[in-house]
């Protein structure tokens, strides 16, 4: 355990001690916070007018409305910032040599890993910390339902994890930082889009690329909805990215 | 303390080590030799539990690298060939993080850090950046990584690679310090380096083992012939012809001459020290002896030798490389 926070500090601190984790947490405030101002001006037009026919305001819902969107725009943008974060994590230690120093440390791969993982993890959880002032102002002009908001946190968080097990793995992949941004970026991609298709496909096809895309599952968590099948889903796939990336540090030992 | 049996690595078709075999005593200081490419990083990088070997197996300090790969690793302390430091981080926190990965206790990290700071003398550059280092310090960073968990067994590739003469001396000696406590292993493919350092060599080339001993005995059991060198001023008379009657001169030949100074080479029978009788033999006929001293061969002679004599060894490859092969026999 204390291997694994040695190793997480060690990678948090990098991130802080290029410019990744400014430029990653600044462009990502900055995207949330547009779409934020963007969404509440529609919202705030929407209400106006439903006010202004006689219906007291009553038919628009903060939640499904403002929140739910905004939490949908959230995730896309980790499409694009995530791959920032994880794409260097193995494959500068390889380019510059210091993974020597941690394979030959009293060590496990899975320490490393695990390590690194929750060091992306600390980053990504600061940067939606950022967002929490925009939730803030919701809470004390509106009334938004907690519950939604928490499940949606969560709901980002697991599927960032995702992201970033998945990141990892390709980083682990290549010792060239660019060749791993763009692949990441390109998989997260698919991912995302993958059941786009699904309704042309046959029933079984459907329900599998539907299963199969990570941002689906994150559906439920804007609703306020927390169902153990996402859960499962979203653990399998974080758990299932780090074995991977073990497997890959191991195969890349016996290559050399 | 290290014992290293029929180690074999293959990367795909290549043979990068093959069936290597030898031991380290305790406190030993062992110099690893060879030409660049030769298999001394691989061997190093198997050792230290980096890479698995393809076959055979590696004991470190009573641990096998494959099996307890942990226990080995605590006990054991690399400076690969490039030092692994992250740029961003200072000395001083690259240290504290490898204290930390090290398993150093949390309550001695800090002194610990000191220690090692001190010890390989880059406490004065505590707080730069490593990536702003210059060569001699980084691998003198990447010596203090080495050594902080006091390791019993020290890996050293390449030690003084890169260091100008002054810290050269200065690593040197550290490393002459650390034996005893520590068991090293160092690599290198400069000469003199294993002479000054190291009570044991194991030439390898091309992978295998080629000659392990120490250096004074390498140089004596390849040295077929004793030779000397005389240098004598005898106004122009033949020198040559006194010298090869003294008993147990095999050769004269004449080397260099400078106006009525003449440079001999004399071998003798091997074991037979004749060096009396030839300065007896000058000096009786009123000559002036201006040099006596024997010539031994050198460690890059030998080197030279071993590893050219290796290159014979296996049947000659087929085709154009034949010829090539040819020229490389002595």
């Amino acid at each position: 355990m204390n291997n694994i926070l040695a190793i997480a500090h060690k990678e948090l601190k990098s991130y802080f001690s290029t410019p990744i984790a400014y430029i990653v947490i600044g462009f990502f405030a900055l995207l949330f916070g547009y779409f934020f101002y963007a969404m509440l001006i529609i919202f705030n037009q929407q209400s106006l007018q439903l006010g202004g026919l006689g219906g007291g305001g009553g038919n628009v819902d903060i939640n499904q409305q403002l929140i739910r969107p905004l939490f949908l725009n959230a995730s896309v943008i980790l499409l694009f910032v995530l791959p920032l974060i994880t794409m260097r994590t193995y494959s500068e230690e390889k380019r510059s040599g210091t993974i020597e120093l941690l394979l030959t440390s009293p060590v496990t791969d899975v320490e490393i890993i695990v390590g690194k993982f929750l060091g992306a993890m600390a980053l990504y959880a600061a940067m939606l910390g950022i967002t929490l002032v925009h939730m803030v102002l919701l809470f004390a002009w509106g009334n938004p339902e907690p519950k939604v908001v928490l499940t949606g946190y969560i709901g980002l968080l697991l599927m960032g994890g995702c992201f970033i097990s998945v990141g990892l793995l390709i980083s682990s992949l290549t010792k060239n930082q660019i060749v791993s941004g763009m692949v990441t970026f390109a998989v997260f991609l698919l991912l995302w889009v993958i059941n786009w298709i699904a309704s042309f496909t046959g029933p079984t096809t459907q329900s599998v690329l539907n299963y199969l895309s990570i941002t689906d599952h994150f559906d439920d968590f804007t609703r306020g909805i927390l169902d153990t099948k996402h859960l499962v889903y979203y653990f399998s796939v974080m758990s299932f990215g780090l074995f991977l990336t073990a497997r890959s540090v191991d195969t890349e030992r016996w290559k050399g | 303390m290290i014992e290293v049996q029929h180690l074999t690595k293959r990367y795909g078709p290549v043979t990068a080590v093959d069936d290597i075999s030898f031991t380290v005593e305790r406190g030993e200081i062992l110099g690893f030799l060879g030409p660049n490419g030769a298999g001394k990083t691989t061997t190093m990088r198997v050792l230290t539990g980096y890479m698995p070997p393809t076959e055979g197996k590696a004991v470190v300090a009573g641990y096998d690298v494959m099996e307890q790969p942990i226990e080995a690793k605590r006990r054991t302390g690399y400076l690969p060939e490039t030092p692994p430091l992250y740029p961003e981080m200072t000395v001083r926190e690259y240290l504290a993080f490898v204290a930390k990965i090290k398993g150093v206790p949390r309550g001695e990290r800090k002194a610990r850090v000191d220690d090692m700071m001190r010890k390989t003398h880059v406490h004065d550059m505590a707080n730069r950046h490593c990536g702003k280092l210059s060569k001699g310090y980084r691998q003198r960073v990447g010596l203090a990584q080495a050594l902080m968990h006091n390791p019993d067994v020290l890996i050293l590739d390449e030690p003084t690679a890169g260091l100008d003469p002054k810290q050269i001396i200065e690593t040197r000696q550290l490393i002459r310090g650390l034996a005893g406590d520590h068991t090293i292993i160092l690599s290198t493919h400069i000469l003199p380096e294993v002479s000054q350092t190291c009570q044991r060599v194991v030439i390898i080339n091309r992978g295998k083992v080629v000659a392990v001993d120490t250096p004074d005995n390498l140089t004596s059991r390849l040295r077929g012939s004793e030779t000397m060198y005389l240098q004598v001023d005898a106004g122009g008379t033949d020198v040559a012809a006194v010298l090869e009657r003294v008993s147990g001169v095999t050769r004269v030949a004449a080397t260099d001459t400078k106006q009525q100074v003449v440079g001999y080479e004399v071998d003798s029978e091997p074991g037979r020290d004749v060096r009396r009788e030839l300065a007896a033999a000058v000096v009786s006929r009123g000559w002036g002896l201006l040099e006596l001293r024997p010539m031994r061969m050198s460690l890059e002679e030998i080197f030279l030798h071993v590893t050219t004599e290796e290159t014979a060894a296996p049947p000659a490859p087929v085709d154009t490389a034949t010829e090539r092969t040819g020229e490389l026999v002595p």
